[in-house]
């Protein structure tokens, strides 16, 4: 017998040690998907461990000594808010309030915050994590007492409401994500209005029209390609094409729609187009995917009723291909969301405080702010990241779970 | 004014001399001499300084390739044994408890990894290797995480290769009592190797294109260092940074990422076109 088979011959010794490093190699394959699931879950842990936690607040002006006639801040209407405003900051200051916009178009809430802000102002010294905040309790009120003596120790829910609603500021204290969001949903808009007309219409051609010729394969190829560019590539092309070849049509110029003086072409406009090219490859191979499934009896019967090509594929094909193209299209939604180095390259805006109002618009995007937020050096800083983080997560899982909630329904089979 | 010349002559310089019409500068007016870098000094100088007139490229590559070889060495084990325990040993239901896992591992935008490799990652090596030895932004952090990054994408694609070898091959290999060990590593694998090694090379072209992570962890500014442990510029990041600042449109700075835009493409295009070749003809077709 020859040695390869004597490998597998006689001695239970050598049977059982087969076993024993089976067992061995297994053991070693479930640590490794382990590794998966525990670096997902300490990814999450970091982000909620930034989410929440105990900040120092000092405030610059004690909200009890604004009380007006015995009646406290929070109880006082409109008028009495603005009087308490008045006497509480410069008069260039108010001015220029009533010039944005004047105080008796303003409502409650509005003067109310720009007292909280400008008034009251509250400052965080300093910040903690959760896990700081939960068990080394003794250790932050020593450092309050030492380091802030004036300040109050307040548990902070980064992740509020307010967060939420408030636009962007330089103070991390009342700094917020709208703008951002705002932002998020303009240029996806406009990247899958761009995007879902021109992917399904080669997908179309490429599956029911074109030949298998020379240049068809090299058009396959090329979209098969386009998808593994990175994505930073699409940021300078969409630099050098939207942002200055055609930025006379992409800062709104040509349209008149905006001042040529200070407009340019770090628009939305330029950016959903950007993010529009990036997820035309996915919604092309999604597409052709979902119009290759369709069985061709379909057509053949539809041929042979006398519709002509484009009635079979208007009136069955792409009904049939309808989910999962939808499908594709939310996936490439969820991608273009996450996006974040073309939007860079783009010139998305640093610091932003007016919501977009159009597509000519300057924009800041959620994973701009995140990116923002977290090279800055100061703590507070890292606390936003994190809440605009799971912000962002929040809206990736439930575009995500309604794709495969679409994609579970309309599962069918011939 | 009189100034000597490189090769010695006198040159004389009127600055708003007698007799003459005075003309005002143009402001912002800068002195510039042509820049002609050959494609030899692109690709072998040791210094990216596009105001200085040196354009090697080689800083920038360095880092890129060295956060890349990182990202795979973590993520080519444990995405490979996690696909053979999913595809070999896992039962249905936990192979559809742990996809999801992975797939949601796939969809955290990038910065997010990014976030997570600054507050995470580098206290963690930090504190591991002493902060003395760890630079706050390091190679190191940046790379793991970028392999955490491309895991999800590694183990999927060669799950679903070795998902495609057909049960006739192990059966055989059972029958001729091989252990489920030995039917993975010696029939399975090797069977799957197209789409494995396509899955890795894939990988690696994604974990070269990746700016968030690095942008936000490896660290600013060009630097030629071969220890992951020290911050260093890859090309992702650099083009991030110049196009992310204050530039104008025409400055040196800003037009000179388009040649390290066109080497990222280049390196991209090519592992791509490498891998859908060897998909192409080392595909082995059953029956």
């Amino acid at each position: 017998m020859s040695q390869a088979s004597s490998k597998f011959t006689d001695t239970s010794v050598q049977v059982s040690r087969r076993h024993v490093s089976g067992k061995l190699w297994l053991a070693i394959f479930q640590v490794a998907t382990l590794i998966g699931v525990v670096a997902l879950t300490v990814l999450l842990l970091t982000i909620l461990n930034d989410s929440f936690g105990y900040v120092a607040v000092e405030n610059k002006v004690d909200p009890d000594s604004l009380a007006v006639n015995g009646i406290p801040l929070d109880a006082q209407d409109k008028e009495n808010l603005v009087q308490t405003l008045r006497g509480n900051i410069s008069a260039g200051l108010y001015a220029r309030f009533e010039r944005d916009q004047p105080f008796a178009e303003r409502d409650e809430a509005n003067v109310y915050a720009l007292i909280q802000e400008f008034v009251i102002s509250p400052r965080i010294l300093e910040s903690w994590t959760l896990y700081d905040s939960l068990f080394i309790r003794e250790q932050i009120s020593e450092t309050l007492e030492r380091d802030f003596p004036n300040a109050e120790l307040q548990f902070r829910n980064w992740l509020s409401w307010n967060f939420v609603r408030a636009q962007q500021s330089s103070y991390p204290e009342i700094a917020g994500v709208r703008t951002a969001i705002l932002g998020s949903l303009w240029t996806i808009a406009i990247a899958i209005a761009f995007s879902l007309p021109v992917g399904v219409g080669a997908a179309v051609y490429l599956q029911e029209y074109a030949q298998d010729n020379q240049i068809n394969r090299i058009i396959q190829t090329n979209i098969n390609n386009l998808a593994g560019v990175p994505s930073i590539i699409y940021g300078m092309l969409g630099l050098a094409i939207f942002v200055r070849a055609f930025g006379l049509f992409t800062s709104g110029i040509a349209f008149g729609a905006v001042d040529p003086a200070t407009a340019n072409g770090r628009t939305i406009l330029s950016a959903g187009l950007t993010l529009g090219l990036l997820v035309l490859p996915l919604i092309i191979i999604n597409a052709q995917e979902a119009i290759k499934a369709v069985p061709n009896s379909l057509r053949e019967a539809s041929f042979g009723l006398g519709a002509t090509r484009w009635e079979t594929i208007w009136a069955h094909v792409l009904p049939n291909a309808l989910p999962g193209i939808l499908t594709g299209s939310i996936l490439a939604v969820s991608r273009a969301i996450g996006e974040t180095a073309p939007l860079i390259v783009i010139g998305a805006s640093t610091f932003i405080q007016v919501d977009p109002s159009g597509p000519f618009s300057k924009f800041t995007t959620l994973p701009i702010q995140i990116f923002q937020w977290t090279t800055r050096p100061q703590g507070a800083y890292h606390h936003l990241a994190a809440a605009a983080s799971l912000v962002l997560l929040v809206m990736l899982l439930t575009l995500n779970a309604t794709a495969i909630l679409l994609r579970n329904r309309s599962r069918r089979s011939y | 004014m009189l100034l000597e010349a490189v090769d010695g002559t006198i040159v004389q310089m009127q600055r708003g001399a007698q007799e003459t019409e005075p003309i005002a500068h143009r402001a912002g007016l800068t002195l510039s001499r042509e820049i002609n870098p050959s494609l030899l000094e692109f690709l072998t100088g040791t210094a990216w300084e596009p105001h200085n007139g040196r354009f090697g490229i080689l800083p920038l590559l360095n880092s890129t390739l060295i956060v890349s070889g990182i990202a795979i060495l973590v993520a080519l084990p444990l995405g490979l044994a996690t696909a053979i325990y999913l595809s070999e040993y896992a039962t249905p239901k936990a192979r559809s408890r742990l996809k999801p896992i992975l797939e949601i591992l796939a969809g955290v935008p990038t910065v997010v990894y990014g976030f997570f490799a600054l507050t995470f990652m580098t206290p963690l090596l930090r504190a591991i290797f002493g902060s003395s030895v760890v630079e706050i932004y390091n190679m190191a952090s940046a790379g793991i995480v970028v392999g955490i990054l491309i895991l999800p994408f590694v183990s999927t694609v060669s799950e679903d290769a070795l998902s495609a070898v057909p049960r006739s091959l192990r059966e055989a290999a059972y029958g001729l009592g091989a252990t489920r060990l030995e039917t993975a590593i010696q029939i399975v694998l090797p069977a799957a190797f197209s789409g494995i090694a396509a899955a890795v090379i894939l990988a690696t072209s994604r974990a070269i294109g990746e700016t968030m992570v690095v942008a936000i962890a490896a660290g600013a500014g060009p630097n030629f260092t071969f220890n992951p442990f020290k911050a260093a510029e890859t090309m992702t990041g650099h083009i991030a940074r110049i196009s992310g600042g204050d530039l104008s449109y025409d400055s040196l700075d800003y037009n000179s990422i388009f040649a390290v835009g066109l080497m990222l493409f280049l390196m991209t295009l090519v592992l791509n076109i490498i891998s859908q070749r060897i998909v192409r003809r080392f595909r082995e077709v059953y029956e």
